[in-house]
C-alpha cells in the first residue's frame, strides 16, 4: 500500500517542486503566520525524480494569486502550482518568471533611491531567466539575490 | 529613430541611439558662437529651468545655469538643500511634482542612484539627469563625445586609453560603452584592484569591440590619440601609502608625455586632484579646460531639443 507522509488535501492548493531550502521563503511570500485559520502542511528535503531533492507546501482551502505566484517563481522558477477541488487536481500549472518584476523585491543596492522614503514601487527588467539576474529600472544594479531581497 | 526630442528625459546614455546622440552632437556645434557670447540668442525666452542640486556641484550647475540664461530662459532652483522643504524632509517625488509645476524643465542633481529615473517618473516635465550619486551622468558623456569629435574630426577609430579608477567610476563606464557604439578602440589602464569589472568588459565586447588592459600608462600611451584621466580616489584604499604609491604611477607629466602623438589630446572631468601636473596645461595635449567650457554648448543643445525649441 502506497505510504503518505502528508494526507491529500480537499481543496486548496498544492506547491511542488520548490527549489530546496526555500519551503519557508514559500510561507513567507503567501503570508502563512500565527493566525492561520486553515491547516498548513511543509515537506522539506523530499527526494524528487526531477532534482534529487525537493520541497513541497500544501495550504488548505487557499489559492493563490498572481503576486504571490511571480514571487514564487522568482525563487522557485521549477515549483508547480496544482489547485485542488474536492479532492481532484482542478489546475496544474508551472509558475512563469514575469519579464518585469514590480513590487515585490526590493534593490540590492543600498544607494539606490528606491531604498529611500520615496512613494514608488521598486521595478526590475528580468536580464535573464536561468539563472534569474534583475536589473533594477531605477538605479540599473544588477543582481542575482533573489531570495535575500524578496519583500 | 526619430530625432524628436520635445518633452524626453535624458536620465541615462544608454537611453539613446547613436544617431540621437550625433544629432545633439550637431547641434551643439551650431551653439558654441552663442556659448561663448559672441552671438545673442533668445530661443528659450520665456521658459525656467528647475535646477535642483542636492549636491554640491560646480561646473555641472554653473554650465546649466550659463547654457539656459545664453538662449534667454530663466533659472530657478537650490544648489544645497539646506533649508528648502528638503531639509524638512520632503520626497523627491513631492520636490518633482511641485517644481516641475514651476517650470518648464527640470535638471537633477542627487546623492542617490536611480534618482532621475524617479523624478521622470513623477513629473509631467523633461527631466536631465545631471549626476545621480556613483549613477549616471549622461551629460558628462556627451560633451566627453563632444570635445573627442570637435578635436578629432570623428569618435570613430581612434584609440583611447582611460586611466584611473576604472572600478567604482561609473561614468567611465557610460563613457566608454559610448565610446565603443561610436567605433573607438578602447585600452583601460588601472591597478589591477581598480580595474574595470568584468561583466562592463562583457558588455562592451559584445558590441564588437576588444578592448585591451594594463597596468602601465607608458606601455600603451605612444599609440593613444585621446588620453582620459579620472581622479583615483583615496577612499578607496585602506593604506595612505599604497594610495600615494598608485596615484604617483599615473601622474601626467612632461616626461611622461615625451614620446606621444603630436595630436594626442588629453582629456580630464575636473577637478584635478594632481593626477595632471600643471606644467602640461600650456601644452597643445590638454584639452580639459575646453572640455570643461564644451559642457554649455551640449547642454544648451539637450535644453532647446527637450522644450521643442529644436528639432
Amino acid at each position: 500500500m502506497k505510504e503518505f507522509k502528508v494526507t491529500p488535501i480537499r481543496n486548496g492548493t498544492v506547491i511542488d517542486h520548490i527549489n530546496m531550502g526555500m519551503a519557508l521563503k514559500v510561507l513567507k511570500i503567501i503570508g502563512v503566520k500565527e493566525d492561520v485559520t486553515s491547516t498548513v502542511s511543509v515537506l522539506m528535503h523530499v527526494p524528487s525524480k526531477k532534482a534529487g531533492w525537493k520541497d513541497i507546501v500544501k495550504i488548505e482551502d487557499r489559492e493563490l494569486d498572481p503576486k504571490e505566484l511571480d514571487r514564487i517563481a522568482l525563487i522557485s522558477p521549477n515549483a508547480t502550482i496544482n489547485i485542488i477541488r474536492d479532492y481532484n487536481v482542478a489546475e496544474k500549472f508551472v509558475v512563469e518568471v514575469p519579464n518585469v518584476i514590480k513590487g515585490i523585491m526590493r534593490c540590492s543596492n543600498p544607494g539606490c533611491i528606491t531604498n529611500q522614503n520615496e512613494p514608488v514601487e521598486t521595478e526590475f527588467v528580468v536580464e535573464s531567466k536561468k539563472p534569474i539576474t534583475l536589473r533594477c529600472v531605477y538605479c540599473d544594479r544588477v543582481t542575482t539575490q533573489i531570495a535575500e531581497n524578496i519583500l | 529613430m526619430s530625432a524628436d526630442f520635445k518633452g524626453m528625459d535624458v536620465v541615462s546614455i544608454r537611453d539613446f541611439s547613436r544617431e540621437q546622440i550625433e544629432h545633439v552632437l550637431r547641434l551643439a556645434e551650431k551653439m558654441v558662437p552663442i556659448a561663448k557670447g559672441d552671438e545673442r540668442s533668445v530661443l528659450l525666452e520665456g521658459h525656467v529651468l528647475g535646477s535642483l542640486f542636492y549636491e554640491p556641484s560646480t561646473r555641472t550647475r554653473l554650465s546649466f545655469d550659463a547654457a539656459m540664461t545664453r538662449l534667454g530662459g530663466r533659472v530657478l532652483g537650490f544648489d544645497q538643500p539646506t533649508g528648502a522643504s528638503v531639509a524638512k524632509g520632503e520626497t523627491l517625488a513631492d520636490t518633482t511634482r511641485m517644481v516641475s509645476a514651476y517650470s518648464d524643465v527640470i535638471v537633477l542633481r542627487h546623492p542617490q542612484e536611480g534618482a532621475a529615473r524617479l523624478a521622470a517618473h513623477f513629473s509631467d516635465k523633461p527631466i536631465i539627469n545631471a549626476g545621480d550619486g556613483a549613477g549616471q551622468h549622461p551629460t558628462q558623456t556627451m560633451l566627453d563625445l563632444f570635445t573627442i569629435q570637435k578635436a578629432k574630426k570623428s569618435i570613430e577609430g581612434n584609440h583611447v586609453v582611460i586611466v584611473g579608477d576604472l572600478k567604482y567610476g561609473r561614468t567611465v563606464h557610460s563613457l566608454s560603452e559610448a565610446l565603443a557604439m561610436f567605433g573607438a578602440e578602447l585600452t583601460f589602464v588601472a591597478p589591477p584592484t581598480l580595474q574595470i569589472p568584468k561583466e562592463h568588459m562583457k558588455a562592451i565586447e559584445s558590441m564588437g569591440h576588444k578592448p585591451k588592459q594594463s597596468a602601465s600608462l607608458q606601455d600603451v600611451i605612444k599609440d593613444a590619440d585621446v588620453l582620459y584621466v579620472t581622479r583615483i580616489q583615496k577612499e578607496r584604499f585602506p593604506d595612505p601609502a599604497e594610495y600615494k604609491k598608485v596615484a604617483g604611477t599615473y601622474r601626467i607629466d612632461l616626461e611622461l608625455l615625451k614620446d606621444v602623438k603630436k595630436d594626442l589630446i588629453i582629456m580630464h572631468p575636473l577637478p584635478r586632484v594632481g593626477e595632471i601636473s600643471p606644467e602640461v596645461d600650456e601644452t597643445p595635449h590638454a584639452k580639459y579646460f575646453e572640455q570643461a567650457f564644451n559642457g554649455v554648448p551640449v547642454r544648451m543643445a539637450l535644453l532647446s531639443l527637450v522644450l521643442g525649441a529644436h528639432r
